[in-house]
């Protein structure tokens, strides 16, 4: 006799590295880098993307002044986000789906000489 | 006439004056100068820079540990020799990147700057020295270019690189080397660029930290591709702000002038675009980070470009083309006192409460006796220890003191907000302190 079918479980939280430089790490109680779990589904049973990342990091990490941070629902102009080592627009900027033990980085841009 | 316009117009007068001083300072720095810098060279040398078929034998000598390099060899040195290379910005990035340029053997260096050589200068501006202080830096750079290496035929122009002279001086050199220190002017270095099809070495730094990257070249991006839209003015921190350890712009300076080799000698063309990320205290202490190429939909260098000539860049930026101190004017005047009369104050010895809203590292450097310590970072959480302190000097108002009287406003409108008010800010800071109070107080 087939046994029910069990309740699907709850997926593993994804491990996520992020860092912090450029400045950035002022925002972020002065620490560079982060290890964080994320869940790997939304409310919506969707794959968590990095664009749910962002918020996250707003609503779990960031203490003030969000709108250093984000602008428009993307991150504010200035900050260059890095998906293991490679520019996030090669990777598919906002839609990029988050994988276990991705690195994240966001770098805001000098301009001292 | 009514006290407001009476305050209008000694406002005004006190803005000529103060205008006025400035130019005063510099013109009396500018006439100590040749007490003790050497006679100033004719700004243009007097031959013309011409290219040449082959390396004379001084050349051989001089440059035998590079023609011993396969990777340089006779063609490579040569490419050099008949290359001419333009540097914005004699500051610490330029210092290294022309020193560097010149002793290898680039034929033709135009550094263009229009800042005078200052003391506070010389821990990062290496190519500068005491005895040119007060001198532009320009022509500065032009000396030491000369002592090093006399055949480097080496232009200093003593000028704003403004959108009225970009394009034509950036037209006579091979290759840009972006080594400015303000947003606007890289905006219109990279589109100085990219309108005359000029591979820009561009790099920046601050604190402990560096970025390196070549742009518009190779079916690279251009500064644009990456940052289409420049940063709100407020996130930017600047070297006079935030500090930087002298031989962080030393490494990256010098590593532009390792691109410029590269593109120069033609192996840049290879490597794919890439961001090179430098932090002094972290490891590991270089990043090389790949990033896109070209973007079709670039406001400048994309297929249907909308920036065709060069454009208001402090307006597209919202920033001054400096990296010097920025001066805010958030409070009424009424909410605010000068030195002068603070010092009155404290002279007569009126009860108060001053608060000092410096980093610790800056309150370490000096501080005005009697005042309390709470930085502007921490300011919201400790207002009732501010509260808790004025009710020990019963209720008596409060003065919010910093480096330069910016924070200081934001500190008085913080407290307002939260129904304080009677504080006010000291115009100015501690720095108009050292200028119009007392001289022995330290200026950084
Ligand atoms: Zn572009």
């Amino acid at each position: 006799m087939a046994s029910p079918a069990p309740a699907t479980p709850a997926p593993t939280p994804l491990k996520v590295n992020l860092e912090f430089s450029g400045g950035m790490e002022l925002l972020f109680n002065n620490t560079k880098n982060y290890t964080i779990e994320i869940p790997a589904t939304t409310s919506e049973h969707t794959p968590t993307l990095l664009r749910h990342l962002i918020f996250w990091i707003r609503d779990n990490l960031l203490k003030e002044k969000p709108e250093l941070f984000i602008s428009a629902d993307t991150v504010r102009p200035g900050i260059l986000v890095l998906i293991n080592d490679t520019d996030w627009e090669l990777e598919g900027e906002l839609e990029y789906q988050i994988q276990n033990n991705d690195t994240v980085v966001f770098i805001s841009t000098l301009h001292g000489g | 006439m009514s006290a407001q316009s009476d305050v209008e117009r000694l406002a005004a007068e006190n803005a000529a004056l103060q205008t006025r001083i400035q130019a005063l300072t510099k013109e009396n720095s500018r006439l100590k100068a040749p007490q003790t810098s050497p006679p100033l060279p004719d700004p243009s040398p007097l031959t013309a820079f011409t290219q040449v078929e082959s390396l004379n034998n001084p050349e051989i000598a001089r440059y035998s540990r590079q023609l011993l390099l396969p990777e340089v060899g006779v063609q490579g040195q040569l490419s050099l020799r008949n290359a001419s290379v333009l540097v914005v910005g004699a500051g610490g990035l330029g210092s290294p990147c022309i020193l560097y340029l010149a002793a290898m053997g680039v034929g033709k260096i135009g550094v263009i700057d229009h800042d005078t050589v200052e003391i506070s200068n010389l821990q990062r501006q290496v190519i500068h020295s005491e005895s040119r202080a007060g001198l532009s830096k320009a022509r500065s750079a032009r000396l030491a270019v000369h002592e090093l290496n006399s055949d480097c035929h080496c232009i200093a122009y003593d000028l704003v690189f403004d959108y009225t002279v970009a394009l034509s001086v950036a037209a006579e050199y091979d290759v840009v080397v972006d080594a400015t220190d303000n947003v606007p002017t890289r905006y219109l270095v990279n589109d100085t660029c990219v309108l005359l099809g000029k591979p820009l070495v561009s790099a920046s730094a601050l604190k402990l930290d560096g970025q390196l990257t070549v742009y518009n070249y190779a079916g690279g991006p251009c500064y644009r591709c990456l940052f289409p839209v420049p940063p709100p003015p407020e996130t930017v921190t600047n070297c006079s702000d935030g500090g930087v350890l002298g031989v962080v712009p030393g490494i990256l300076g010098t590593l532009q002038a390792l691109e410029v080799v590269k593109i120069l000698t033609g192996v840049k063309a290879k490597e794919a675009p890439t961001l090179l990320l430098f932090s002094a205290f972290s490891s590991p202490t270089f990043r090389s980070i790949k990033i896109r190429g070209k973007q079709a939909h670039c406001a400048v260098c994309g297929t249907q470009p909308t920036i065709t000539e060069l454009q208001d860049y402090v307006a597209f930026c919202g920033s001054q083309p400096t990296d010097g101190p920025v001066h805010l004017n958030l409070l009424p005047a009424g909410d605010r006192i000068t030195c002068a009369d603070y010092h009155t104050l404290r002279q007569t010895g009126q009860p108060h409460l001053l608060v000092d809203v410096r980093e610790p590292v800056q309150y370490d450097i000096c501080r005005l006796p009697g005042s309390l310590h709470v930085p502007w970072r921490d300011f919201a959480q400790r207002v009732p220890d501010i509260l808790a302190a004025r009710e020990a000097v019963s209720h008596q108002p409060i003065y919010i003191i910093c480096r330069l009287g910016n924070d200081s406003q934001e500190a008085v409108l913080h407290l307002r907000e939260r129904g304080v008010v009677d504080a006010k800010d000291i115009v100015g800071g501690l720095l108009e302190w050292h200028q119009s109070v007392d001289p022995t107080f330290p200026a950084y």
